[in-house]
């Protein structure tokens, strides 16, 4: 400091330069820019452009009589994709919710089936009334997200461990109940059909829509709702894309936090009880890959594992990709591998392409 | 004498063994623009952590109009009408300037949708972000729905401090608001200072900046290990002295301890 010992005069002498210079600070001029560019910020602005592209362009190949021979394209065909996706489509929801907040949650897969063998063992085996063993399979998956919540808000644990922790509580409990027994499809049309309602359905045409599929939609869209026309949404995108700004900016957000884990909770217990529909029997060894499917779904949906960024909407699309082309390669008769080879591809993909929206900035 | 806006005394805030705060007091004036220097850990964010809610001291009282404060969070701390622009600024990067403007304190649609279905009336809140800005002469921003992080430092600042003085109705606290930005950036930034001071709103301005405080500040705090060393007017010490004095090189002689 050099200059110091001057008088203070308004400004410093170096800056009168500067009146002739352009005065435009806070201008938000619009460049001109490249395709490539262009691409960026358009995806920057539609994260959700990406799945659904990938959907659009695969089921119209398809469709291409010589990849299936036309089996693909059939109103039955894409009722049975809707029916195959639509419990991961219900997890990948509740999943989406953790990942929002830039945590990620392992131990979804674990509480579905947990709170569906509570469902089934007081519904069935113990003869409850069926609404009293729904809302015991619904406190259990929101008791479950709450706990996962308290962990990760209060003791300040990595939500990829806590889940990591809990995944294995809620297997072995739920083990333990059960004693690895599987609950039977007659035994739950004889005690508790109502556990079972998500598997009806309505024909139209050939094509099959069961209320579970029908259940999985409802359930996007209520949260789409909340999460894009409520502050509660604002929040949770502004937690997950920086905690610590949105702590500071005046979000409350532990509170936050404890209702995402409680309503990915609750979405679970939609799971849980759709999956009996489903499947048809309850059994604790079912959807042991879950966790991951709905990981899968909600990464090629075009939400960022980083949080904060994307759409609700884009896991639905995610776990359509992943039906469509299980289906799509299985008539093709392609080995079922190779589904599993492009699903591979997909995630680096997408994260890949998250990354590149990420530098939109720059 | 007018009656300061914001009093604190004896303010402790330990971290462990470190002693951040050590019995420091602290006067905002009515209508004032407050400059609080101090040398690197002399526990200037500490102070206004304190007085923003965003740390709980230890021991000490803040009154804000002359009754105790207590703010548990920052967000007390605002809606008491203290709003603070932090270095870091506390925006959310993928939101867009409305809703960052807006981030928690959302308006909702009137009648069954927002009473009910908690529904927001974006409508509302970009007219307000928009004549918000307008106000401060960020009138140039075109598109209010676009990303914060597709702006760059100074417009994020801006952002800031736009949000700070469209919200603050009785203290405005800005911590280094110049400390990442260019000249004319920063030229911007003390022009919106002075703009919300013309207003009466008073300003607690912290900086390193020894000629953009000497330019703005009414009064000068000087903060060194922990505490206020002393107050001093801008017109009747050099920039030197301010240095030496927070550094610790010269003690304060006849400066009015008030």
């Amino acid at each position: 400091m050099t200059d110091t010992n001057q008088t203070p005069a308004k400004g410093q002498d170096f800056e009168s330069s500067l009146d002739k210079s352009d005065k435009k600070v806070a201008e938000f001029e619009h460049r001109r820019k490249g395709l490539v560019d262009g691409l960026q910020h358009l995806l920057h602005l539609n994260p959700t452009l990406v799945p659904v592209m990938v959907l659009v362009v695969s089921v119209l190949i398809f469709s291409l009589p010589m990849v299936t021979g036309g089996k693909f394209m059939t109103m039955f065909n894409l009722s049975l994709i809707m029916q195959q996706v639509s419990i991961i489509g219900v997890l990948a929801a509740a999943q989406s919710l953790i990942i929002l907040t830039a945590g990620i949650d392992l131990s979804v897969g674990a509480l579905m089936i947990f709170s569906a063998v509570v469902m089934g063992l007081l519904g069935v085996n113990l003869g409850v009334p069926s609404f009293i063993a729904l809302i015991a399979g619904f406190v259990v998956a929101i008791g479950g997200g709450l706990m996962n919540g308290l962990l990760v808000t209060r003791i300040k644990l990595p939500p990829f461990i806590v889940t990591l922790g809990t995944w294995y509580i809620f297997l072995s409990v739920l083990r333990l109940l059960t004693g690895s027994q599987s609950i039977r499809s007659q035994d739950i049309d004889a005690e508790a059909p109502i556990l079972k309602i998500f598997g009806s359905f309505i024909s139209i045409g050939s094509a099959r829509i069961t209320f579970g599929v029908i259940l999985m939609i409802v359930v996007f869209a209520v949260l789409w709702y909340f999460l894009n026309k409520t502050a509660w949404g604002r929040h949770v995108y502004a937690i997950g894309d920086d905690k610590e700004a949105a702590e500071l900016a005046g979000i409350k957000t532990d509170r936050t936090l404890l209702t995402v884990y409680m309503a990915s909770g609750a979405v679970v217990g939609i799971a849980a009880w759709a999956s009996i529909g489903r499947v048809g029997s309850i059994s604790p060894n079912a959807f042991a890959e879950a966790n991951l499917q709905s990981i899968t779904a909600v990464v090629i949906g075009g939400i960022s594992l980083f949080g904060g960024r994307g759409s609700i909407l884009g896991p639905l699309f995610g776990a359509l990709i992943v039906g469509v082309f299980e289906s799509g390669l299985r008539l093709a008769g392609l080995d079922v591998q190779w589904q599993v080879f492009a699903i591979g591809w997909l995630i680096i993909l997408a994260v890949a392409i998250d990354q590149w929206i990420r530098k939109v900035s720059a | 004498m007018t009656q300061p806006i914001i009093k604190a005394r004896g303010l402790v805030k330990r971290y462990g063994r470190v002693t951040a705060l050590n019995n420091a007091d602290f006067d905002l004036m009515p209508g004032e623009i407050l400059a609080v220097i101090g040398d690197n850990g002399a526990g200037k964010s500490s102070l206004i952590k304190a007085i923003s809610g965003a740390v709980q001291i230890d021991e000490g009282t803040i009154e804000l109009d002359g009754k105790p404060t207590g703010f548990k969070t920052p967000l007390d701390a605002r809606n008491a009408g203290i709003e603070t622009v932090y270095q870091t600024l506390a925006l959310s990067p993928a939101l867009s300037i409305v809703d960052n403007m807006f981030v928690g304190r959302e308006i909702r649609k009137q009648g069954f949708m927002g009473k009910y279905f908690k529904m927001l009336d974006n409508k509302e809140m970009a007219r307000i972000a928009r004549e918000k800005l307008n106000d401060l002469g960020l009138m140039t921003i075109q598109n209010i729905n676009q990303a914060v992080e597709t702006l760059s430092g100074g417009q994020r600042q801006g952002i800031s401090v736009a949000r700070a003085a469209a919200f603050g109705s009785k203290v405005i606290i800005l911590d280094e608001p110049t400390a990442a930005l260019g000249v004319k950036e920063s030229r911007k930034v003390l022009e919106l200072i002075q703009e919300v001071r013309s207003r009466g709103i008073p300003i607690v301005l912290i900086s390193h900046n020894m000629p953009h405080v000497f330019e703005v500040a009414d009064r000068i705090h000087v903060h060194r290990l922990g505490s206020r060393l002393c107050v001093i007017n801008p017109k009747e010490h050099s920039m030197s002295d301010a240095v030496a004095y927070m550094t610790g090189a010269k003690v304060p002689e006849g400066v009015a301890m008030a």
